[in-house]
């Protein structure tokens, strides 16, 4: 009996005899995406290279909500979109460093998001989904009415990057993917903190099970509250970033493709991985880059047969599908040892 | 006087799942629900829990007014619950489980700056508890792994993990073996010690072994209050309920 059960839950066991070797293996793949983040610039044309880099931390803020807390938002333009303006208003107007602005940028997206979780998280499943996109909805509209601010339909036109005093040209995209890389490693960073942290674990706990995390005495409101502004606020800095980067904000930023487009870069990585919205980010835009400088019409076609495709042959989404066969064949190989183990009274029952 | 409900109501669309019921707990006691399926037993539970809000009636727990508050408010009230289909957080090992469920009534879960090893902090208790329903050697197993009746221990564990005054425990040995079914009342007897105790089971062995008080509902309502063996052998009682248990 005990074997079948053993049998079962595999996975579940390989990534429990895995631990120990755990943190050897998370060094190891930390180093590689280090490597992969510095060495982008290099390989693809710098600005789509930061396209990537800010899609990548968007994906991660919005898995903090999908992935760890059961939430799928979908009006995450808003604070991506918000942000994007902020960053550009202070960046035009106040001439700080451009890093001062995206924290601005950040801080005003924390701010508009915390209306909108307190009241959509009274709401869960696709009741959420659908008032977070009304939300985002809402505030297109604002961002298109209120042209004296953000010049509507035209954009917000000339956004300067400056660093520090140094003026960096639209012929530098090179230079300044650097300078803006450790802004949305931080952000990245401070997404795995909070996953990993005792809040990320109570998030996982209402994910997986809201009623008993109730009768254990979580305010369950007030977490998801907090992990929607957490995860405006990493989303605020991945769009400031991508606002100083193009040197105009479009008003597409706060568009509800925008919030789709986000929602299929981390459902095709793999949702509850934070490493799967990188992936996720790099494949998307890459595709869409190649498309559209092939100069093919229907990149919306494309991306979406292929999101169509994964969900239906990776159903973890690829980094997922990838980690569950690694731990499958970390089973397999361990397997002999293990059984044995088991094979001692499992301890005491009730 | 530990729980007591006053003229406790509660009407789904026009049906009354649970109808004017007047329940009293005293301090320190172990009181059994019973009754057929439907008699509005879980119901109850979850209006005692704040699971499901009143039509009408009060609720008091050691007298202060917890009628209308949430659950996660009725459990920092001390009144802890478990639950008829096992429910645990299927990702977690149980020592994650039961740190969890330690934290639960302090601020710590707010800290998403902090690591998770500020939950190692708990860990002498964890061990406690863990050990206290059998469940140590399998501390650091995904939950997934453990076999039924300790998924039903580890439960137990969770509830005992808030220190609660009160403990509901919706069908304890639902599901059960013999064997389990025994080993679960010892376990119950033991943690219920200072507590005050309130449970739902079909089984009567369970009920008579541990039960001090009976509360037998019919569709919605008390039909009979009592000790063990004056509820037995209630004449109602064995027309409406042990009567139909004898021949199953």
């Amino acid at each position: 009996m005990t074997q079948s059960v053993v049998r079962q839950t595999s996975v579940t066991e390989a990534h429990a005899a895995i631990v120990g070797s755990g943190s050897r293996r998370r060094w190891i793949l930390l180093a590689t995406g280090l490597v992969a983040a510095l060495a982008l610039p290099w390989l693809v044309y710098p600005p789509v290279a930061m396209d990537i880099a800010a899609m990548a931390l968007f994906a991660i803020a919005l898995d903090i909500l999908i992935g760890y807390t059961g939430l799928l938002s979908f009006g995450h333009s808003a604070f991506w979109g918000s942000s994007a303006y902020m960053t550009g208003l202070i960046a035009t107007h106040y001439g700080v460093p451009f890093p001062v602005a995206v924290v601005g940028g950040a801080v005003f997206a924390m701010v508009l998001a915390l209306p909108i979780a307190y009241l959509s998280v009274r709401r869960s499943g696709i009741y959420f989904a659908m008032v977070t996109l009304a939300f985002g909805q809402m505030v297109y509209f604002v961002g298109y009415q209120w042209s004296g601010l953000t010049g509507g339909e035209n954009g917000l036109q000339g956004v300067p990057r400056r660093f520090f005093g140094i003026e960096l040209v639209e012929t530098e995209s090179f230079y300044f993917y650097y300078a803006a890389l450790p802004i949305l490693l931080l952000g990245m960073w401070a997404a795995w903190r909070i996953v990993h942290s005792p809040f990320g674990r109570v998030l996982v706990a209402i994910r997986d099970n809201t009623p008993r995390a109730r009768a254990l005495g979580y305010d369950v409101e007030k977490y998801k509250v907090i992990a929607f502004v957490l995860s405006a606020g990493l989303t605020g800095l991945a769009g400031g970033v991508f606002a100083i980067s193009h040197g105009f904000v479009a008003l597409t930023t706060l568009h509800w493709t925008t919030s789709g487009e986000v929602v299929l870069i981390t459902l095709l990585g793999g949702i509850g991985t934070l490493w799967g919205g990188i992936l996720g980010a790099f494949l998307v835009v890459m595709l869409a880059d190649y498309l559209a400088s092939s100069g093919f019409d229907g990149i919306d076609l494309v991306t979406g047969t292929v999101f169509v495709l994964v969900v239906l042959l990776f159903r973890r989404g690829i980094w997922g599908t990838v980690h569950h066969q690694w731990l499958t064949w970390l089973q397999r190989r361990t397997s002999p040892r293990r059984t044995q183990a088991d094979a001692d009274p499992a301890g005491p029952r009730p | 006087m530990a729980l007591r409900t006053q003229a406790l109501t509660k009407v789904f669309r026009g049906f009354r799942a649970v109808d004017s019921v007047d329940l009293t707990v005293h301090k320190g006691g172990v009181h059994a629900l019973v009754g057929p399926n439907g008699a509005g037993k879980t119901t109850l539970f979850n209006l005692l829990t704040g699971f499901v809000a009143p039509t009408s009636g009060t609720i008091t727990v050691f007298g202060e007014d917890i009628t209308g508050k949430q659950p996660e408010q009725v459990a920092r009230r001390g009144v802890a619950r478990s639950f008829q289909i096992t429910s645990l957080f299927e990702n977690l090992t149980s020592r994650e489980q039961v740190e969890l469920a330690l934290q639960g009534l302090t601020r710590q879960g707010f800290r998403f700056w902090r690591s998770q090893k500020l939950l190692g902090r708990h860990r002498a208790r964890v061990d406690e508890l863990l050990a206290q329903v059998g469940l140590t050697p399998l501390a650091d197993k995904p939950v997934g792994l453990l076999a039924y009746g300790q998924k039903r221990a580890l439960e137990l564990a969770l509830v005992l993990a808030l220190d609660p005054q009160v403990m509901l425990l919706d069908e304890p040995t639902a599901g059960m073996g013999i064997e389990d079914v025994d080993r679960t009342i010892e376990l119950v007897r033991r943690i219920a010690a200072g507590r005050t105790v309130v449970f739902v089971d079909h089984n009567m062995h369970v009920v008579g072994s541990l039960a001090d008080r009976v509360t037998v509902l019919q569709q919605g309502k008390v039909l009979a209050e009592g000790a063990y063996d004056e509820v037995r052998n209630d004449e109602r009682v064995i027309t409406a309920y042990l009567g139909e248990a004898d021949h199953a």
